[in-house]
């Protein structure tokens, strides 16, 4: 095989590990293939460069392929989420003057009951609550609207603004934001600049949230067949090094380096490692599956995952119709990953569709070697969305 | 009479901003505003209805722009990334150039062609200024470390500067590195060793 060199996009946060250990530890490289790995600036920027073929692949929100497939945003480029590249991640924060509030009464910052973490919101705010989210399409802002709507908060008691991560602090000082919702580093790099504090992780309100996605551009993925499965096996065989714990210090001492994350390993190993320091006062809380690489079953780009966030855009930003919402949904591609995935021992699951929110533990499920072990996905609600019922 | 061109230029540092809007201008058909601060950046920008905005293409707040794409009513709606068919090549060579615009959907391509082309050329001027600015400051670092490594050389060997210079450049040759990444690293590692 000859080696191809692959330009690959990825924005400098934590989850972004699969793309980099890919080519660190050179999983890229027993496919043949390098990964010409660029951070970009903006996540517009990001798909962009993949729309234009700038770079061929990218580590993107999963909302946004499923927007773009809806035609919302400024591209409307038909994209392909070949994998899921990690599972929740995100976190909650609020800033100083709303931390001081909750203080005085008496929350505890457990970092993990939303009803609770609600309630508390709800008695400290006299206005709307102003939320800063890296994008509009997102996962952090389909988590927090569902969140809020169904806990005492309310959906029409906040407002969701999109202010980009490197800027979160600054724009919760000069009072633009009450609150976020970002992806590690970002909330800790709040609380280590004495900004504020962290509420709630991502999972809290959904256990199994698909969280980036690693996407091509549709004819790519149908005309480079190869090029893509060798990406997608590098991809798979780094998610599986990563889901290993005893990787968890190499892998925070490669994504600290000046030309990735550029950060203090130890403020990258808190969102690997799940000891989060959610205030300035140093409190650690300890949240298992905080940010989950897929080890077995989560990279499989779960059409019914891709309809939840559909159906979550349709009520923002529809009504889009029926057929829309399902040819949305269909950028998560199952069958490319089942195609690509079949040479390796990838255990893959029998249906392409599951029911989200009903795994409460980890369940053994028909897949082709009898192995599949689905993490939980419940929702904070218990809540649970069938695909085939979309209202 | 033509309605005018209504231009965005979303840029913070002033010279930057001076020059793409005398650029714009010159072209005469259009009214150029340069928003320089990204606090409430959608609304600063729709208050001006703009035709085109521009943006730095490395500029972190272009994620804020995303949200007028989502406005309600079509003349709140200034930014389709973009006018498809007709300007698909420009929007390939404003993205080279580093320049992303959004751009009125149903504006006319003979309209939209000369303020890109003006403004594709500028930021490529400035892009490649830019980037000539960071060549030269990293040439002047490597040169400071290569000085400190040879010095380190010369002490360490009692050699003079030339051979302590060829003595770098062999090393890097045999293992097929920079000069200035074997400087870098012995001077690295004699900080560790005191």
């Amino acid at each position: 095989m000859n080696r191809v060199s692959l330009p690959v996009a990825y924005m400098p946060l934590v989850d972004a590990a699969p793309l980099i250990i890919a080519q660190e530890m050179g999983f890229a490289d027993s496919e043949a293939i390098s990964l010409d790995l660029i951070a970009a600036p903006s996540w517009s920027s990001l798909r962009d460069m993949l729309c234009f073929g700038r770079v061929d692949a990218a580590h993107i929100l999963s909302a946004v392929p499923v927007a773009m497939g809806l035609g919302l945003g400024g591209m409307t480029t038909p994209l392909a989420a070949v994998s899921v590249l990690s599972v929740n991640g995100n976190v909650i924060g609020i800033g100083r003057p709303l931390e001081e509030r909750l203080r005085l009464q008496g929350y505890m910052f457990d970092f993990s009951d939303a009803y609770a973490a609600a309630v508390a919101l709800l008695e400290a705010k006299s206005e709307r609550l102003v939320f800063g989210v890296p994008f509009p399409f997102s996962m952090h802002v389909e988590l927090l609207r569902y969140w809020a709507e169904r806990t005492a908060l309310g959906a029409e008691s906040i407002e969701i603004r999109t202010v980009p991560p490197p800027l979160m602090a600054e724009a919760l000082q000069a009072g633009d934001i009450d609150a976020f919702c970002v992806g590690e580093p970002w909330g800790s790099v709040v609380v280590d600049r004495g900004l504020g504090a962290l509420l709630l992780p991502g999972k809290a309100i959904w256990q199994g949230a698909p969280e980036k996605v690693l996407a091509t551009r549709r004819d790519w993925a149908e005309t480079e067949p190869d090029l893509l499965g060798r990406l997608m096996r590098a991809v798979w065989q780094a998610n599986r090094w990563l889901a290993k714990p005893e990787s968890r210090i190499a892998a925070a001492e490669i994504l600290s380096r000046q030309v990735y994350l550029d950060l203090p390993p130890e403020l990258v190993d808190r969102s690997l490692s799940g000891r989060m320091i959610v205030s300035g006062q140093g409190e650690q809380r300890d949240c298992d599956g905080f940010l989950r690489f897929p080890g077995s079953a989560a990279g499989f780009p779960w059409r019914s995952q891709a309809k939840w966030i559909a159906h979550r855009l349709e009520r923002m930003h529809g009504p889009f119709g029926p057929s829309s919402v399902e040819t949305a949904a269909r950028v998560f591609r199952s069958d490319l990953y089942r195609q690509h995935m079949a040479q390796t021992d990838a255990d893959l699951p029998g249906a392409s569709e599951k029911l989200e929110g009903a795994i409460r533990y980890p369940t053994a499920v028909g897949s082709t070697r009898g192995g599949l072990n689905l993490q939980p996905d419940g929702f904070f609600d218990g809540a649970i969305f069938d695909p085939d019922t979309l209202e | 009479m033509q309605n005018r061109v209504t231009v965005v230029v979303v840029e913070e540092d002033r010279d930057r901003a001076t020059g793409i809007v005398n650029a714009l201008t010159d072209t005469g058909d259009c009214d150029v505003f340069v928003i320089a601060s990204h606090s409430g950046l959608a609304r600063q920008i729709a208050r001006h209805a703009p035709d085109i905005v521009l943006i730095d293409i490395d500029n972190p707040t272009r994620d804020m722009m995303e949200e007028l794409t989502l406005a309600s009513g079509p003349l709140d709606r200034p930014v389709a990334m973009f006018v498809s068919g007709a300007a698909g090549g420009l929007a390939k060579a404003a993205i080279e150039a580093g320049v992303s615009a959004y751009v009125v959907d149903g504006l006319a391509p003979e309209r939209l062609k000369p303020v890109m082309d003006t403004a594709i050329a500028r930021f490529s001027m400035v892009r490649q200024m830019r980037q000539e600015l960071a060549e030269t400051r990293r040439a002047l670092e490597e040169r400071k470390v290569i000085d400190r490594a040879k010095g380190l050389l010369m002490k360490a060997r009692g050699i003079d500067e030339d051979a302590a210079y060829a003595l770098l450049r062999k090393t890097a040759m045999d293992q097929g590195r920079r000069v200035a990444d074997v400087a870098e690293a012995l001077v690295t590692a004699a900080g560790l060793l005191g």
